[in-house]
């Protein structure tokens, strides 16, 4: 079981309490996670990463277990802690902006 | 006894403000969306309670809002049925992607971009809502980096104008300080082929043929600013108004300079006149007396707040030149505030109400046409844009 956390903006857009939680075939990946989350909650195609790029946008970060994986590559595979459900991937709204 | 609703996008979310006929006692909900920006919010002239909301943020990017029953409820289409309140919303009424198909005409993709090197077109928020005059599903969208999209399918998919972004002059495109945005959409309601546009900074633009084909209508403005002071694209154009009885004769605020066109834009002559400063951002007209027209004067470019101090509605009766200054009720000592593109409205009572918000949070409403102003309310987060619909 795969644990997301979203920032609070895109919590409530999607009508979302708490942690996602969804169930992925391996590898897991953050290309893969993203989709799932479009998949269940159409309300967020866009907002993560971009509608054509696919690129994820710039100031939207993604952590897990201490680590800024946020440059890592789409297809990835996450760490076993993420895979296992120990440590959520937590998907952060960049401090910018003043 | 009619109704007023008075829709409010700042930058922080949105407000929905309502009154009975007398606008005297207002109710104040919202905010809607809270911590996004809304840019822009307005209601279907052919379905009332039909409103749509343009939610965006640097972080998030673009959400279209929708809502059926004049903003207690609100939903992104695109599901099959608008969600109910309480569940997750199906739609994705947030894709506007730029037409690159060859079967449209191969539109441009690039602009001048601020070094002069030519820039990519790239999708950043939904600056205008414009529903159509006559069918509640059909919305126009104007973006930034500057195009026109159109819905007919109440929000659910939007399609671009690639006429527009692809007219020949659009390499020269620029961006002004606030982006490169489409920020003005006017319908004729005469002329169901004929709309107006305006861009900042490459000016305003119309089709006669329901949006296929574009042409500036930038002659007579006077730009010091730009190497050319009269091109025929580079205006910085804030923002036009047209009375709908009228539909041939335009009002508009340009980066400096309050000017008139009595050709559907063919042509404009400045009516400045005795303004104390003819920069500023908004204009409108009166719901009753099409050469009834208000504006907001404010310093310069460089110091966007009105001047003095003194925050100033100023009101021609014969169509610019002649302006009178409307203060009763306004802060006339200490006040260093703006009124932004879109934040200015009127209503069609008898007599016109006329509604104008400030970056500093405050909306102010006149239900004498601007004879005497009090406060809705005056600590929202800065205001984007007001729009008014009038009930029965």
């Amino acid at each position: 079981m795969i644990r997301v956390v979203l920032p609070p903006h895109l919590r409530g857009l999607a009508r979302i309490s708490g942690e996602v939680e969804l169930d992925l075939p391996a590898p897991v990946t953050q290309r893969s996670v993203v989709d799932a989350l479009e998949s269940r909650y159409p309300v967020l195609s866009g907002t993560i990463r971009d509608h054509v790029t696919q690129a994820r946008r710039p100031f939207l970060r993604f952590f897990a277990c201490g680590e800024d994986l946020s440059h890592e590559q789409p297809d990835a595979p996450l760490p076993d802690a993420v895979v296992s459900g120990t440590e959520p991937l937590l998907i952060v709204g960049a401090i910018a902006g003043g | 006894m009619s109704e007023v609703r008075v829709l409010v996008g700042t930058r922080k979310g949105a407000f929905i403000l309502t009154s009975d006929g007398k606008r005297e006692h207002w109710d104040v909900s919202g905010p809607y969306f809270a911590g996004w920006e809304i840019y822009h919010l307005k209601g279907s002239p052919a379905e009332p309670n039909r409103l749509y909301a343009s939610q965006s943020s640097g972080w998030f990017g673009q959400v279209i809002q929708r809502s059926n029953d004049g903003g207690k409820t609100w939903g992104t289409p695109g599901g099959e049925e608008m969600p109910k309140p309480d569940s997750p919303p199906a739609g994705k009424s947030n894709k506007f992607v730029y037409d690159t198909s060859t079967a449209t005409g191969k539109p441009l993709t690039t602009h001048q971009w601020y070094d002069g090197t030519q820039h990519p077109w790239e999708f950043k928020r939904v600056w205008h809502l414009e529903p159509s005059l006559s069918d509640p599903d059909e919305v126009y969208a104007g973006v930034e980096d500057a195009a026109l999209f159109r819905t007919t399918d109440g929000a659910h998919t939007w399609q671009e104008f690639a006429g527009l972004r692809g007219h020949g002059t659009g390499p020269m495109w620029q961006p002004g300080a606030g982006g490169l945005c489409l920020h003005t959409i006017i319908l004729d309601p005469k002329d169901a082929k004929r709309m107006f546009i305006a861009i900042s900074a490459a000016g305003a633009f119309r089709t006669d043929d329901g949006g296929t084909t574009w042409r500036p209508i930038n002659r007579g403005l006077h730009s010091p600013y730009i190497p050319d002071p009269n091109a025929e694209i580079g205006h910085c154009v804030h923002h036009i108004a047209m009375h709908p009885n009228r539909p041939g004769v335009l009002f508009m605020q340009k980066h400096w300079d309050v000017m008139r066109s009595e050709n559907a834009g063919d042509s404009w002559q400045e009516v400045s006149g005795n303004l104390p400063s003819d920069f500023g951002f908004v204009i409108d007209v009166h719901a009753h007396e099409p050469e009834t027209i208000y504006v907001v004067p404010i310093k310069s470019d460089g110091e966007h707040f009105v001047p003095d101090g003194k925050l100033r509605v100023y009101r021609s009766r014969n169509g610019g030149n002649e302006w009178e200054a409307l203060t009763k009720g306004l802060p006339q000592t200490n006040c260093y505030v703006n009124v932004l593109r879109d934040a200015m409205a009127v209503d069609s009572l008898d007599k016109c109400g006329v509604y104008f918000g400030t970056t500093g949070g405050q909306v102010y409403a006149s239900a004498d046409a601007g004879d005497t102003w009090s406060p809705i309310v005056r600590d929202l987060p800065t205001v984007l844009s007001v729009e008014v619909q009038t009930l029965p």
